[in-house]
């Protein structure tokens, strides 16, 4: 038990911060919000996943990727693919030229389905695909870059650059990737109906399931003695490497790790949405997230979580009334968070939420004060 | 390829090559200002595109001030144009520096996300200063119409006029770089902070200008820019990346490097465009660098220095 407190759950400290995020997010958030916010809050909690890849990856590795949208919109696309192919049967599809392929792939005269598109007919392989194949393509770029010792800005921008070219391919294959638009018009998953307020809210709760699962698995990495090297290489990466290990090889597990991570929010996304377009994977999203981590605080996960839910936030409600103060704010915010406290919004709590836990300690005081006197008294009368 | 003769083929090299040039001498403007800031500096500046917008906005600026008040102006006001988008880039690149990048010298990734905010808030006063829609300057008469040499081969006259801007100011920039003493106290600042100080040389000034130059050469870079396209908002954002790649594959410490790759991407890009789409040419030439970089990190010509 012991192990599975302090590892995984974190201790005290990381057990409370678990419970009051699972609260905030199953139980708070639900019970306020309608099914339209409650949607949306869920559309946030898919890019969380990406928040919290990067705080593995960027605030416990030292390694700044901007090409987290790729891995995003990689997962994104596989579910994305699967439920198009479903929703394309050829009952559906009868007015097409060709009955049976994506609407997109008839408009651009293709008559037969790709060879690419045809495996993701099957929902099995479609779930191994969202997990692997980011973490595939992951190991690639990782191994490349970090076996030749290439880090820190190089790889950001390398990252960066890849991040482009996906963007540009899925734009310019309009006729096998949906294009500009993207893949749109998804409707159901085997059969049920995704777009239904019920459907809708089981799968906000799958998602809140499975980022909180994420958070614990993220920390059990954390808590090991993997996450204690991968500390030290971000710090001082020669001295861990002549110590005797291989320090690429810890790089690239993280990377690969934080690719599958942020593939499953990709996934997630597109089911609670209903579509996924080539806007979720180039640089102005990956970057995006990099704000959500950095706000949040690049050392904590669950901070990763509130940051991506604040910025949010204040982007719909921004976005909503002042469209544009919006960017103002937000580009200010990224340069306050940078200078003025680069550990974000965890960092704040912990430098001075004990000035607003003393606050409320009072109620614990009474308690535990009280508490013992009410009972003494009960003790007198009874005698 | 059957479908060309070969003269038709030589034709459109040449035209493509010289369409390459104009996007090259954008680029190696650009990447002239990042190499000095990004290489000489390690500072990741993702505001470079926005401070190239400037530079054009300003040339509009001066413009539509000499259609109005100076017509008789018109045919030279190119030229004040090209230094007022150097000053007012460079001034603004000062500014900047003195308000944020010096407090960030030692974390280059925060540098990166600090100016990505500051290109965001400088994208929105775009927007608001010259509104959304794309505008470009009226140009003087002589920088319009093209030079033809052979019958099949048209060459504009902005793109030849673009290339000899470049050629100028990457010489100037060499000679600044390399051949002068102010020159000599960025390199021995870039290569040990902490000794050129001990040898009386303020770093601290010394980076606020090298800032401010970058700055104010991608300015210039804009105002070239004019030539060829017209501005909006988020012009630079098209740019920063072909521009970064520009740099690291030429290697971040070498001019040299930085002319050849910045020549190399852009003929590759402006030739394939012509044989297969603008966004395949794009995906293929970047790809073709991702994997050069891959076997080669440290760029194509990298001086021999410790990281």
């Amino acid at each position: 038990m012991s192990f599975v407190y302090d590892k995984i759950m974190g201790g005290k400290k990381g057990l409370t911060g678990l419970i009051i995020l699972a609260t905030l997010i199953l139980i708070i958030f639900p019970l306020l919000l309608d099914s339209f916010r409650l949607n949306l809050v869920g559309k946030y909690l898919t890019y969380a996943f990406a928040a919290v890849s990067l705080v593995l990856l960027w605030g416990h590795g030292g390694i700044l990727s901007l090409g987290q949208g790729i891995f995003f919109g990689l997962g994104g696309y596989a579910m994305a693919m699967f439920l198009k192919l479903e929703a394309s049967s050829p009952e559906n599809t009868t007015i097409q030229s060709t009955p049976g392929i994506p609407d997109f792939m008839d408009w651009n005269q293709l008559t037969e389905l790709p060879w690419f598109w045809e495996p993701f007919s099957s929902l099995t392989f479609t779930v191994l695909a969202v997990l692997i194949i980011p973490a595939a393509f992951a190991y690639i770029i990782g191994s490349a870059m970090f076996k030749r010792r290439v880090g820190g800005v190089y790889f950001a921008i390398i990252t960066q650059v890849i991040a482009v070219i996906l963007t540009v391919l899925i734009v310019g294959q309009q006729g096998v990737t949906g294009g500009i638009n993207g893949i749109t018009d998804l409707r159901t998953l085997h059969g049920w109906d995704i777009t239904s307020d019920s459907a809708k809210t089981i799968l906000y709760f799958i998602n809140c399931g499975l980022l909180l699962t994420v958070i614990l698995a993220s920390r059990f990495i954390l808590t090991s003695k993997f996450g204690r090297i991968l500390l030290a290489v971000r710090d001082k990466e020669d001295r861990v490497r002549f110590s005797g290990y291989d320090v690429a090889n810890f790089k690239i597990f993280i990377f690969c790790f934080a690719a599958m991570i942020s593939a499953i929010g990709g996934a997630m996304f597109t089911l609670q949405v209903g579509f996924m377009s080539p806007s979720f994977v180039g640089i102005v999203p990956s970057i995006e997230m990099v704000i959500f981590a950095a706000v949040g605080g690049r050392m904590s996960l669950i901070g990763a979580v509130y940051g991506t839910l604040l910025i949010n936030f204040g982007k719909t409600a921004f976005s909503e009334s002042f469209p544009e103060m919006w960017l103002f704010l937000v580009g200010g915010l990224f340069i306050a968070v940078v200078m003025l406290f680069p550990n974000g919004l965890a960092g704040l709590w912990n430098d001075h939420g004990h000035h607003i836990t003393k606050k409320f300690a009072f109620i614990a005081k009474i308690f535990s004060k009280s508490a013992p006197q009410i009972f003494e008294k009960k003790v007198e009368d009874a005698r | 390829m059957d479908a060309y003769t070969s003269s038709e083929l030589i034709s459109i090299f040449a035209m493509q090559g010289f369409s390459g040039i104009s996007l090259f001498s954008v680029l190696l403007l650009m990447a002239l200002g990042l190499a000095i800031i990004f290489g000489q500096m390690g500072v990741i500046n993702m505001a470079h595109g926005e401070f190239m917008t400037v530079g054009a906005y300003t040339t509009y600026f001066m413009a539509t001030l000499t259609e109005t008040y100076l017509p008789s102006f018109m045919p030279y006001y190119f030229v004040f144009a090209i230094i007022m988008a150097f000053i007012v880039a460079g001034i603004l690149g000062y500014l900047v520096e003195f308000a944020f990048i010096r407090h960030l010298y030692k974390r280059p990734l925060d540098t990166l996300l600090a100016t990505w905010g500051l290109s965001l808030i400088m994208q929105q006063s775009f927007r608001s200063l010259f509104g959304a829609r794309e505008v470009s300057p009226t140009l003087p008469e002589w920088l319009l119409g093209s030079y033809q040499p052979t019958e099949t081969i048209y060459i504009p006259i902005n793109g030849m006029f673009v290339l000899g801007l470049t050629t100028v100011i990457t010489i100037g920039t060499y000679y600044l770089m390399f051949k002068s003493r102010w020159g000599l106290r960025v390199r021995a600042t870039t290569q040990n902070r902490a000794m050129s100080g001990a040898v009386g040389i303020n770093t601290k000034k010394v980076d606020r200008y090298t800032f401010a130059l970058g700055c104010g050469i991608a300015g210039i870079a804009g105002a070239a820019f004019t030539t060829i396209a017209s501005t909006g908002p988020t012009t630079g954002t098209l740019y920063i990346v072909d521009t970064f790649m520009v740099v690291v594959f030429g290697g971040a410490m070498s001019l040299f490097g930085t002319i050849a790759s910045a020549f190399s991407i852009a003929q590759t890009q402006s030739i394939l465009e012509f044989f297969i789409s603008g966004s395949m040419a794009k995906v293929y030439t970047l790809f073709a660098l991702v994997l050069i970089l891959m076997f080669k990190p440290e760029g194509l010509f990298a001086s021999k220095v410790r990281r």
